[in-house]
């Protein structure tokens, strides 16, 4: 049998390098503010009239700044694996950014399982499988796991 | 001068599922606000809707539907939308028309009817939507009240107790309220015994979504002394301020916070009430008693700090020694908030304010709060949506 083709789940918001994965954002060239997802056409900072961007790796790891659960399964657009198996989600402070980014903790590690503070990595992993593909996504790892 | 305005009638229609025209519940509130002033429609000269976006047209002319309704009588007409705080911002209108002197007498007013079931985005792939995008990634509403919940844990040690006293007081004060839908004086073991919907939040944690009607007849402080209400609850405070960037919180529905890399990360919830204070020249220690959001319970402890009633971190503590009942010295939902009503979104801000007046008046019955004189609200929405109205006696 061979692997199905790995594809992101959503085009151009993280790298898909499998070993050091990161989110990919942008800065603007003019007031140094960032942005997850990328800004592309003016700047958000009310001080600022920058109108042009960089494309940033934002930092790959950062601290938990609070965590949850989904005990029951999403509405659509979420794609559902039967039965529903219950995920852990964690909002992650990025240090240098100075901004905190949702996603999904990766199997395995529970509400229980974390702490604010606790660092996190991040890494890619399947959101859900189709006939043809893989869907990747980012999430979120205790980096002593 | 005084930018007071006053409240001269007030009015709803129980909260429930009752699968109506939102326009009946709407009418109903109106006509009670009417008598409650002891005017005639007729005397109205500006109906300020707060409109619902799941009704169709006549949602998104709540204004112009409601005055229909009524029966036309050649007022003028205004609709405002702004999610969780359009009924403020419906109120901010009618307080602008009131004091530039083009109209005397105004009625707020705002109802919907909910659909049943989760609340889920648009059909459609939207990779460039971040509402589409959260969804698709498993981030739901419970998610964001869930996140608020677990970091009053982590940083203050709240525990999931004091959340379901939040819920077990809320419960209480709403069972002798005629509006509200849910009258049932439930315990810490039943919301214990809940579904865990997102952890540590459970299924009566977290508020439902209801139909409901509330209005409000506001005039001139000149034209309540004319019709002898010169006594009448003042509306000393509205304040509909937006956030100011750089935001350091994650809000529904982002996926991330703004970056305070170059300027400083600022709380939405917390400068709310800041512009109202000032506008009220009325401090936090004046307050006798407020309704806040309830989407979750926890979320109540955090309107109590944002609105500046205790230290950061120490509202638990006021839940656990009574001080936020009825008969605490700091009563917070008084009508059973969110909790018993469940949210009916264009009409929540106004009901929180018919709360207030009737608490003010001394007309509450079994909730009465006494030496009550000065009350303030609390909400907020999507898109930098919010709210927060000072009434006093």
């Amino acid at each position: 049998m061979t692997a199905k083709k790995k594809e992101p789940a959503i085009e151009g918001w993280f790298t898909m390098d499998s070993d050091k994965p990161h989110l990919l954002g942008s800065k603007c060239c003019d007031c140094g503010t960032f942005y997850f997802p990328k800004q592309k056409n003016f700047c958000k900072n009310p001080s600022c009239n920058g109108e042009e961007f960089e494309e940033v790796k934002l930092s790959r790891t950062g601290k938990v700044w609070s965590f949850t659960n989904s005990c029951y399964k999403p509405p659509e657009p979420f794609v559902a694996a039967e039965p529903f198996v219950p995920y852990t989600i964690a909002a992650v402070e990025l240090e240098h950014e100075k901004m905190t980014v949702l996603g999904q903790v990766v199997e395995g590690v529970n509400v229980s399982d974390l702490k604010a503070g606790m660092e996190m990595e991040l890494v890619l992993d399947t959101l859900y499988e189709d006939d043809e593909s893989e869907k990747i996504t980012w999430k979120w790892k205790p980096v002593s796991a | 001068m005084s930018n007071d305005i006053a409240i001269i009638g007030v009015g709803m229609h129980p909260w429930g599922k009752w699968g109506k025209n939102f326009v009946e519940y709407g009418v109903k509130a109106a006509r009670d606000a009417i008598k409650d002033a002891g005017i005639d429609w007729k005397d109205v000269q500006f109906v300020s809707g707060a409109a619902t976006m799941r009704c169709g047209y006549p949602g998104y002319v709540a204004g112009a539907t409601f005055a229909q309704a009524l029966g036309w009588q050649g007022a003028e007409v205004n609709t405002s939308y702004a999610a969780c705080a359009s009924g403020s911002q419906a109120l901010a209108a009618a307080r602008a028309k009131i004091l530039s002197g083009e109209c005397e007498v105004a009625l707020v007013i705002g109802a919907d009817t909910t659909p049943k079931g989760f609340l889920a985005p648009q059909k459609g792939r939207r990779p460039d939507d971040p509402d589409w995008v959260r969804f698709h990634l498993g981030i739901t509403n419970p998610t964001y009240f869930a996140l608020y919940a677990r970091r009053r844990m982590e940083m203050y040690g709240d525990t999931q107790n004091d959340f379901a006293m939040v819920k077990v007081k809320n419960a209480e004060h709403g069972f002798s309220n005629p509006y509200a839908r849910y009258k049932k004086k439930f315990t810490a073991e039943d919301v214990a015994a809940s579904a865990m919907v997102a952890d540590p939040l459970r299924l009566m944690d977290i508020c439902a979504t209801s139909d409901g009607g509330a209005a409000l007849i506001v005039c001139s402080m000149e034209y309540a002394k004319k019709i002898g209400r010169a006594d009448a609850v003042k509306v000393a405070a509205i304040s509909t301020v937006t956030p100011t960037y750089a935001s350091s919180v994650i809000e529904m529905p982002d996926i991330a916070t703004d970056s305070g890399a170059v300027v400083d990360a600022q709380s939405f919830r917390a400068a709310l009430p800041v512009k109202a204070y000032e506008e009220a020249g009325i401090g936090p220690e004046d307050i006798s008693l407020a309704e806040v959001y309830d989407l979750s319970t926890a979320l109540e402890l955090d309107w109590i700090e944002d609105l500046q009633l205790c230290e950061r971190g120490h509202a638990a503590q006021l839940v656990r020694e009574g001080a936020t009942k009825i008969g605490g010295r700091l009563p917070i939902n008084t009508s059973g908030g969110l909790a018993c009503f469940g949210e009916a979104v264009p009409a929540q801000a106004i009901s929180q304010i018919c709360e207030l007046t009737w608490q003010l008046r001394g007309q509450a019955g079994d909730r009465q709060v006494e030496n009550a004189n000065v009350g303030i609200t609390a909400n907020q929405g999507l898109f930098g949506h919010g709210s927060s109205v000072i009434v006093k006696k």
